[in-house]
């Protein structure tokens, strides 16, 4: 097996967890075809070039009661929108906070951020709280509340684990 | 809703935990290693020497929490942008039939993170669709337009200002809220 073929092989093993095991790189690495070292150097090399984004705990907030969960959808004039969206970000209680297309005339938004919490009233009253220091008032804007998830799940990219 | 402060605790809303089923070492293994997770070949024993307890406490609680629902896995977050082709996407869906068009989005090839939201411009199902490269997701797409028999409105990224998912938890919140609702 080339070691491109072992590194998209762990790379899809990875997508669905560490095992809970002491060694847990050794068992992923035997399953993917190379030593636990190498997939040791895979996992580094592929953090410090952003692929990985953060390792850790991915923690399911709905089931903890996080169960308000608010996507807030802006219409912010084209050459302003980077400048809002980095200024969103920062607000804390931003957790993802994306420019997207508009898809005029069904779609006239084209900035996304997500504010979560345990109670609707206490999402809202945050969102009021960054309207006033954004000043952004007058500017258009939705809030999607999440009533149902369908489905929750980290995302495969691979091909085996798509279909 | 009667006050319950002092009622026994009792059994939480659906899909909901009740926080007090999570000790202060639970609390403390969500809060440190949401990120930081060291890549390491012992992970779970810096884990434990750094909490000051023993790699099968860390392991075992690992485990609980996995199979609580409240960790869906301890591992890697991918940048979707870098990891593959990935798109937010919408579709409107009247109350009658939006279970339906829901379940057949769940089962189109990519799909995760499907939710029912309050309706923007009458888009009430939004999910993220994932894909190895853009040629096949756009052909998923257009697959699942053709089972739908409706358009899906497509807002890829365009750029990104905050990605990182990971964020503290208010325990002080969960844990009022849980007892405000006689969890």
């Amino acid at each position: 097996m080339s070691r491109t073929d072992a590194e998209r092989r762990l790379r899809g093993l990875l997508e669905k967890g560490l095992p809970l095991t002491p060694r847990p790189w050794q068992t992923l690495a035997a399953q993917a075809g190379m030593s636990e070292d190498e997939a040791l150097a895979c996992a580094r090399r592929w953090q410090d070039d952003g692929l990985i984004k953060r390792m850790g705990l991915v923690v399911r907030h709905r089931r903890l009661g996080m169960a308000a969960n608010a996507m807030v959808v802006w219409d912010i004039a084209d050459k302003r929108v980077s400048e809002v969206g980095r200024a969103l970000a920062a607000e804390p209680a931003v957790t993802l906070c994306y420019r997207r297309p508009r898809r005029l005339p069904d779609w006239p938004y084209n900035l996304f951020c997500m504010i979560h919490g345990v109670r609707r009233e206490r999402v809202l009253a945050e969102l009021r709280a960054i309207i006033e220091r954004q000043a952004l008032a007058n500017t258009a804007h939705q809030v999607l509340f999440s009533q149902h998830a369908y489905r929750q799940h980290g995302a495969r990219y691979t091909r085996e684990e798509t279909t | 809703m009667p006050n319950q402060m002092h009622a026994q605790r009792r059994r939480p809303g659906p899909g909901k935990l009740d926080p007090g089923e999570l000790d202060a070492l639970d609390r403390r293994l969500l809060d440190t290693y949401q990120r930081g997770l060291p890549v390491v070949a012992e992970p779970y024993r810096a884990l434990a020497e750094r909490l000051h307890t023993t790699e099968d406490e860390i392991l075992n609680r690992l485990a609980r929490l996995h199979a609580l629902g409240v960790i869906s896995r301890a591992g890697p977050v991918f940048d979707h942008a870098r990891a593959g082709a990935s798109l937010l996407a919408a579709v409107a869906a009247n109350d009658d039939e939006r279970d339906a068009v829901a379940a057949k989005i769940n089962r189109a090839p990519g799909v995760n993170h499907n939710y029912l939201r309050d309706a923007a411009r009458g888009f009430n199902l939004w999910f993220v669709m994932t894909a190895p490269d853009e040629a096949e997701l756009e052909a998923r797409l257009e697959a699942l337009e053709q089972r739908l028999g409706r358009a899906v409105l497509r807002l890829p990224m365009l750029e990104s200002f905050h990605i990182d998912l990971a964020f503290p938890l208010p325990w002080d919140e969960l844990d009022r809220h849980a007892v405000a609702e006689g969890a």
